[in-house]
């Protein structure tokens, strides 16, 4: 117990780099990808068009390749080429990543809600936003949960991807430890930090649909 | 006696792809008159109503509300529709009723009421809760205020959207197939709910395969059939001595 006591203040230090990439991942790439889906399933097919092309290069690559790709040869590329330091390079490659994720949710989502809404709405009076606030999107939120929780629970594991900027997240900081002092119970503890980070989320998440359980459809 | 015109539909054509559902139907409603649309399935009965209101757009004809053009037709065979502000704006004198309800689910009976009058006419809650009450009063659901849609029969769900389209303070009603979708043993209580509107003298049309209703309530009755008006006559007529053949081969059929 004492030498797991000593190596806690490192790996807490770990976890609070690692619940920061997840939380302003989480807080830029869900308003992000609702915006792409939005624009996806819009009546402008040629934005559309380069929206499924974003989502195919996010999807369609590694997210660890994208991270080095923004740290390492953005600086290069001309005009928009800018040197990021690591931890925005992260959070940047994370949120594009995500967002490509997110967005094809939202767009299940929209997308299975019955014509009848829009149909009732509309000789209602609603303008097209106003159906999507007040009718669409709020059903679409009940029916998401479920693979939006899916999706926060991997990106808290895939955090540990920052490694390769060199990153102190908690699964480096356990990493470190085991190859200082040749024990593997640095790894017991990061994986126990991760599990109650996930806990912490299918409660939350759990929570939520209890709330949205009041209807049902 | 033409400025209680309220629906003036004259030559609406509709294509669904290569297929034309509507061949140039032209209907007048004047205020207070409760039509009855009949004709078998795929006659362009609904099509006829949703252009109306504008969930489908026509491709050649006329369609005014109130005196208003919604869509107009010039010489060269050009539709024309009014600019989107002054379509919703035409469009919101009529109230809609759907054969499959369309409420919202997320919201209680009584949000499925004050939403509209709330986001789109601005109205405030205090002035819109009594009134929402007072509809569900009338439909004989106030003690459902409260309720979700899921946990209302067929019956009351489409109590519940007639209400809501009245919250609107719609000039006309328009009726889609509005009983279709029930149980036998629930239509009643959704007829009577129409019978009372249509006996306080609100514009109705109604598409319907309810001949009973259609002889008893409706004022006229429209029979179309193959994207056409056979026949339009005051409803007692129409039933008791159907004149065109195939209006004749439909209520044999249907009665």
């Amino acid at each position: 117990m004492d030498y797991i006591a000593t190596i806690l203040p490192p790996l807490l230090q770990g976890s609070a780099v690692t619940l920061q990439v997840f939380l302003i991942t989480l807080v830029l790439a869900v308003p992000l990808g609702l915006g792409l889906a939005l624009v996806r399933i819009s009546r402008f097919k040629f934005l559309g068009g380069l929206v499924n092309g974003y989502i195919w290069l996010m999807r369609g690559t590694p997210l660890m390749l994208q991270m080095l790709f923004i740290y390492f040869a953005l600086p290069f590329i001309p005009i928009i080429g800018v040197r990021l330091p690591d931890f925005p390079s992260a959070i940047l490659a994370f949120v594009l990543n995500y967002s490509a994720y997110f967005a094809e949710i939202f767009r299940a989502g929209i997308q299975s809600i019955d014509r009848g809404q829009y149909e009732g709405a509309k000789v209602l009076g609603l303008s097209y936003p106003q159906t999507m606030r007040r009718i669409v999107l709020p059903q679409v939120i009940k029916r998401i949960l479920p693979p939006m929780s899916n999706e926060t629970i991997t990106l808290v594991k895939d955090t540990s991807l920052i490694y390769v900027l060199a990153m102190n997240d908690l699964l480096r900081a356990a990493r470190g430890i085991v190859q200082r002092d040749f024990t593997t119970s640095p790894f017991v503890v990061a994986a126990a930090f991760y599990l109650i980070m996930t806990l912490v989320l299918t409660y939350g998440f759990q929570r939520l649909e209890k709330k949205y359980a009041v209807y049902d459809e | 006696m033409t400025n209680s015109l309220m629906i003036r539909a004259r030559d609406v054509h509709k294509r669904f792809g290569a297929v034309e559902v509507l061949k140039g139907v032209s209907l007048d409603v004047d205020k207070g008159e409760v039509i009855a649309v009949i004709g078998p399935s795929g006659s362009g009965k609904s099509t006829f109503l949703r252009c109306l209101i504008h969930l489908e757009t026509i491709h050649r004809g006329h369609i005014e509300i109130e005196g208003e053009a919604l869509v107009t037709t010039d010489a060269q065979g050009h539709c024309h529709y009014v600019p989107p502000a002054e379509i919703s704006r035409v469009c919101r004198k009529m109230g809609m009723v759907f054969q499959h309800f369309n409420l919202f689910p997320h919201l209680t009976v009584l949000q499925n009421l004050i939403e509209a009058p709330l986001t789109v006419k601005g109205a405030l809650r205090d002035e819109i809760v009594p009134k929402a009450e007072a509809l569900l009063r009338k439909v004989g659901l106030y003690d459902k205020r409260d309720s979700y849609p899921s946990r209302l029969s067929g019956g009351q769900k489409q109590r519940v959207a007639i209400a809501r389209a009245l919250a609107m303070e719609p000039d006309i009603m328009l009726f889609d197939e509005p009983t279709s979708a029930l149980d036998p043993e629930l239509t009643g209580e959704v007829l009577s709910t129409m019978r009372e509107l249509a006996e306080e003298h609100m514009t109705m049309l109604v598409v319907t395969h309810e001949m009973a209703f259609a002889r008893e309530v409706a004022g006229r009755a429209v029979f179309m059939d193959g994207g056409v008006v056979v026949e339009a006559r005051p409803a007692r007529e129409l039933f008791a001595a159907p004149q065109h053949p195939r209006t004749r081969a439909f209520l044999e059929k249907m009665l």
